[in-house]
């Protein structure tokens, strides 16, 4: 065990936690944003809430749930160990300052962090912890005639507050009732100010991967001349540019479609 | 004594060693010729204050012709001034326009300690080499050199790991002071060539263990080390060197023990 | 005192292997009580120290630089020769001994080149199996180049900085003994003395160049490797620390300062540009191997050039004089060093040479581009290219280069016997320090090879033999001799630190450089000579009176440390100008006008000067005294040098 403890006490393993920790909450992102999509079926919020309530109910994702939220903070809190580490390396700053030669992200991956975290926290707190632990989201009902596969929706209110979700059918018509985070979100992104932070935030996440995603490549170590273009086309286009417009793309549609009601 | 025509302004760092508090200190070099290097225009100014009784302006230099890695100014804003894969004593004035003001710094790093005005301590990087920078071959080996054919692909790659000066621009021009791209150099010219393969795994522990113990900073692939080397030693060098480390930490099951210290 | 060069009997390929057998050796167990001090980390002292350490003795190093990789030997760009013959090219131990021994102008020992023609192919050996990464052919083995004076592709090397990468593997070597406790390094710490008891060095006294702390160590040998002389010219390519002090002050202590006259000019070398220079570029001499050096016929075409009213390309081949190609048809522009410095200043003489001051010649490449492509000359030489328009601003792929000789190396130095002992017992000198090898001039690549022989292969021997005479009881640091030569230097640092004339440390210097250039330089006359010793010696009288050192001996003071070093260089260029003066034949590096062949080329006179002039230091300001070692060759034949 010490021999785990030494490697990643040293500076080379702060920095592979960083990446594996980095690395884990990408893949993260590919999921969360293809769940997400389902923000733009039109179906009143039934496959985005029926989504929803799996990933809060099913027990093996919500044991990759912790390890998440685990990563965000093992993550943020070795970044500013070695943020600390790196200011102590240098006691004395330089007074001249020049252009510099290297990408600004790179260079600013601790600010760019800070403000992730920062949104992490709003979005969690006005998401995902509302939706867990509050009463503050309302329910649907949605009922589907399996004859015909047309679903409608209505609000629906649960005699016990801690209800959740249930499944019956009923002479052919499915019923559905769900907690309604597609309310939520829906109500969420209407706030135009809602909407810029997130469009910013997600211009954020677009700096951070774009150098973060290749860094972590290169602190493992994984430099090849046929595969590291690859991780670089990816980590630019993927994690750099899809996924940050992905994710934009969410507030901006709620906000259009609120205008154009 | 000079003969050019260029007016300078210098802002210079000065202090008297390590435990005095230092400042700024303006001083006019004038008169200064273009195909001056850098080095020469600090000499005439040197040469100036001596005259006039003082100290002279202290830096390190030895070579002046780019290869001793002696010389370690940072020029406003980067490490051997501002011209690419070049040291400072490569520089030359017909870089800079006559009345520029030139702000010339020492390398910043907590594992450098000033000496004195300009000159920096960097045997923080010896005792790195010291750890595990070498082959253990006494003298006297009786394997003809030829016995060992390298592909010059690889021999070539080593080579220009291997052209590293040890000047600390790396670390001077790191948002960090991490001395990574140095030590991943040394790490990698040996750890590319079939004689290092022996010690291999116990030479990159070793060499990053007594990286960390000098209180370097940490690595955070920014690459700003690669664009200021004056001998343009590349980032893979790193990359090289944490996948050995990371493989000998934590997949190589031989035992894995520290470096002798001593018999 | 007679010099007893104890060169061992036999038969030249014998003596090396007999000795080594008839040396006595320390016991194993024996060797930790030793103590041995090595002075300078260049490749002779880091190999010293490295290979002494493995032995078992303990080694103290020192440096005056900030780490031992930074001594001078990293700046040397060609390569290194060694008689692998890898080439199939005729190449063999007696004919690398034979062309250092006729590349010398037969004034070298013939038992020290043949030993040293001997070890070098266990350097490359050596070399290799430390990771030193020498340029391989496709098939992975190693490549040769042919070097300036040979005709055989002998030379191994790595890029641009042979020197570089043989450094970095000695460094190892040593750090790797560092590591182990073996040696303990002291850097940025000058050696300003030795401690003789009883005729021995038992020790030296060093300035910690940080805190100014005057120390004494003591020691049962003292290894000098501290390079070379060259900077007595003031510009020259040595780096800017490079100094004869730990040699002068031992040449003071009793070891005999052997032929200082003869030192290397390089012909390859970026022209001076101004007052200002502080040191000069040396470009490898591989270039001569494809670049054609030439000169404009007539003075006119180059006054021409020099006011810029026309460019080199713009000068018809048949106003342009290939002077090397023309007056040496077999070698044409590969000739030995010393002819082709010569063959520079000629031109320069009657005013054909080239560049604002006209002090230059060209080395053209325009053939060889044409000839080979542009892609190929870059791919050989680009380095060299690009250092020469980083310092010019002129690209030398589109006009030539210029080029003028400069100081390079000095093949005098301490007097050593075949053990690499000097005539003080226990102190030795190795590397360029000593005068051992190259006689009157030094071939390319091959000064890397005798650096790392001696510390390589020959000291761990012969030391020991000394050793194992004087036995390992301790050395008596309570001796009175070591606080006595402790407060010589004392005395000696405030008597330069009082010192607050009108004109600073650089003045002098400068001054003394153009005063051993012009009549100790190139060409030497016994007139120019006599003046020379005059204008040394009153500059020395001035400089004792009216330089100016400030600051104190307790902080880094470097004009203290150059005053030190240039009042050294002050007394040595005396020497000099007294040694040229004494010999008045011309060999090798040393070129007395009056003593010439009719077509120009340096004439011999074995007769009279078929000896090692060793000088001894008697008293200040008194004439030294000249001993002579009178060179036997037994295997080669003397020749007129020719490389028509």
């Amino acid at each position: 065990m010490s021999e785990f403890k030494q490697t990643f006490n040293s500076s080379l393993g702060k920095k592979l936690i960083m990446a594996l920790t980095g690395l884990f909450l990408c893949t993260f992102l590919i999921v969360h944003l293809g769940g997400n999509l389902q923000l733009f079926s039109n179906d009143g919020g039934y496959s985005f809430n029926v989504y929803a309530n799996f990933l809060t109910h099913f027990p093996p994702i919500e044991v990759v749930a912790y390890l998440l939220y685990l990563s965000i903070l093992v993550h943020a809190v070795y970044a500013l160990v070695l943020t600390i580490h790196n200011r102590k390396a240098r006691p004395v700053g330089y007074a001249s300052v020049s252009k510099s030669k290297v990408t600004w992200a790179s260079k600013n991956m601790g600010l760019l962090g800070s403000i992730l975290f920062l949104f992490i926290v709003i979005h969690m707190s006005d998401f995902w912890y509302n939706y867990k632990y509050t009463h503050s989201v309302g329910y649907k009902e949605y009922r589907t005639d399996l004859a015909t596969g047309k679903t409608t929706w209505v609000d629906f209110t649960p005699s016990t507050t801690d209800f959740e979700k249930s499944v019956s059918v009923v002479n052919d018509v499915e019923i559905v009732r769900v907690k309604d985070l597609h309310a939520k979100v829906a109500q969420s992104f209407s706030n135009i100010y809602y909407d810029v932070i997130y469009v910013l935030a997600m211009c954020v996440l677009s700096f951070h991967l774009m150098h973060g995603f290749q860094s972590a490549f290169r602190t493992f170590g994984w430099v090849h001349k046929k595969y590291t273009p690859i991780v670089s086309f990816i980590g630019t286009w993927v994690f750099g540019v899809i996924i940050p417009l992905g994710f934009a793309a969410m507030p901006i549609f709620y906000y259009l479609q609120t205008i154009i009601k | 004594m000079s003969t050019g025509n260029m007016n300078l302004t210098l802002k210079v760092w000065r202090q008297k060693n390590n435990a005095a508090k230092g400042a700024f200190v303006t001083y006019k070099a004038e008169g200064i010729s273009p195909d001056m290097s850098f080095l020469e225009m600090l000499d005439v100014v040197n040469e100036g204050l001596i005259l006039k009784g003082e100290e002279p302006i202290q830096f390190d230099h030895d070579c002046r012709e780019g290869i001793c890695g002696m010389c370690s100014l940072y020029i406003n804003g980067h490490p051997h001034g501002p011209k690419q894969g070049i040291t400072t004593c490569q520089l030359h004035m017909r870089t800079f326009h006559d009345g520029e003001i030139i702000v010339i710094e020492p390398w910043r790093a907590a594992a450098f300690p000033i000496v004195r005005d300009l000159a920096v301590d960097r045997s923080a990087f010896d005792r790195i080499q010291q750890a595990g920078g070498f082959v253990s071959v006494n003298t006297g080996v009786t394997v003809d050199a030829n016995e060992i054919p390298i592909p010059k692909v690889i021999a070539d790659e080593a080579f220009n790991s291997a052209t590293c000066i040890g000047c600390g621009a790396c670390v001077a021009a790191c948002k960090n002071a991490s001395a990574m791209l140095f030590v991943s150099a040394k790490v990698s010219q040996l750890g590319m060539l079939p004689q290092g393969q022996p010690e291999r795994y116990s030479r990159v522990q070793a060499m990053v263990a007594q990286m960390d113990a000098e209180g370097f900073g940490s690595c955070t692939n920014t690459g700003a080390c690669e664009a200021e080397c004056p001998k343009e030693i590349k980032m893979t060098n790193i990359s090289r060197m944490n996948n050995d480390f990371f493989s000998a930490k934590l997949f190589r099951a031989e035992v894995i023990h520290e470096h002798a210290s001593g018999e | 005192m007679s010099l007893n060069a104890k060169i061992p009997e036999g038969p030249l390929a014998e003596k090396w292997s007999k000795h080594k057998f008839n040396l006595k050796l320390v016991n194993p167990a024996n060797k930790r009580k030793y103590d041995v001090i090595v002075v300078g980390t260049g490749l002779a002292g880091a190999s010293a120290a490295a290979s002494l350490a493995e032995l078992g003795y303990n080694v103290k190093a020192f440096c005056f630089q900030d780490s031992p990789r930074r001594a001078h030997s990293i700046a040397a760009q060609g390569g290194i020769n060694a008689a692998k013959n890898y080439q199939n090219d005729g190449d063999s131990v007696y004919r690398l001994f034979y062309d250092t021994i006729k590349g010398g102008d037969y004034r070298a020992r013939e038992g020290n080149v043949y030993r040293l023609a001997e070890v070098s192919v266990n350097i490359i050996d050596q070399c290799v199996a430390q990771g030193v990464p020498f340029a391989r052919e496709y098939g992975g083995l190693l490549d040769n180049r042919s070097f300036g004076g040979s005709q055989v592709s002998r030379t191994f090397y790595a890029r641009g900085q042979t020197g570089q990468q043989l450094l970095l593997g000695a460094y190892s070597a040593l750090n790797r003994q560092i590591n182990l406790g073996k040696v303990k390094m002291y850097t940025r710490t000058e050696m300003l003395d030795v401690v003789v008891i009883d005729g021995h060095a038992k020790g030296i006294v060093t300035r910690n160049l940080t805190t100014g702390a005057i120390d004494t160590h003591a020691a049962h040998a003292v290894l000098l490797c501290t390079g070379g002389y060259g900077n007595v010219f003031y510009l020259s390519t040595n780096a800017m620390g490079s100094n004869v002090t730990a040699a002068w002050r031992a040449h003071k202590r009793g070891a005999f300062f052997a032929n200082p006259c003869f030192t290397q000019i390089h012909p390859t070398c970026i022209p001076v540009t101004g007052d200002h220079q502080s040191k000069l570029t040396l470009m490898s001499e591989s270039l001569r191997n494809d670049g054609r050096v030439w000169a404009p016929k007539t003075a006119e075409i180059a006054e021409q050039l020099r006011k810029g009213q026309i460019k080199a390309s713009q000068v018809k081949e048949e106003d342009r004089d290939y002077f090397l190609e023309r007056k040496y048809p077999s070698f044409g522009n590969l000739v030995p060093r010393d002819v082709a410095s010569r063959n520079a200043k000629e031109v320069v003489d009657e005013k054909r040479g080239v560049g604002g001051s006209g002090i230059a010649v060209f080395l053209d490449f325009a053939d060889a581009i044409h000839r080979l492509g542009k892609e190929a000359v870059s791919a050989k030489y680009g380095n060299l290219f690009d250092m020469y328009y980083q310092i010019t601003d002129e690209d030398p792929y589109t006009q030539p280069m210029r080029i003028y000789p400069a100081v390079h190396y000095t093949m005098g130095g301490l007097w050593v016997d075949y053990n690499l002992s000097t005539t003080v017992p226990g102190l030795y000198a190795l590397g360029e320090c000593n005068f051992s090898d190259h006689g009157a001039n030094r071939l390319g690549a091959s000064a890397l090879m005798q650096g790392l022989a001696d510390g390589y292969f020959v000291i761990p021997y012969t030391l020991g033999d000394y050793l194992a005479t004087i036995g390992p009881k301790p050395v008596d640091v309570n001796h009175p001799a070591f606080a006595q030569t402790k407060q010589d230097t004392i005395n000696y640092i405030n008597k330069l630190l009082a010192l607050k004339g009108t004109k600073t440390v650089d003045q002098y210097h400068r001054e003394l450089g153009l005063i051993m250039w012009e009549y100790c330089g190139m060409a030497r006359t016994a007139e120019g000579l006599t003046k020379a010793k005059g204008l040394i010696r009153a500059l020395r009288e001035d400089f004792w009176k009216n330089v100016i050192v400030v600051g104190e001996n307790e902080e880094v003071n470097s004009s203290l440390e150059k005053a030190g070093r240039v009042a050294d260089f002050l007394e040595l260029g005396e020497l000099m100008v007294d040694d040229a003066q004494m010999r008045k034949e011309s060999c090798g590096g040393h070129f007395r006008l009056e003593s010439q062949t009719p077509e120009g080329e340096a004439l011999r006179d074995d007769d009279d000067f078929a000896f090692v002039a060793a000088w001894e230091f008697k008293a200040e300001n008194e004439p030294e005294t000249l001993h002579k070692e009178v060179l036997d060759f037994e295997f080669v034949h003397l020749t007129q040098r020719s490389y028509k």
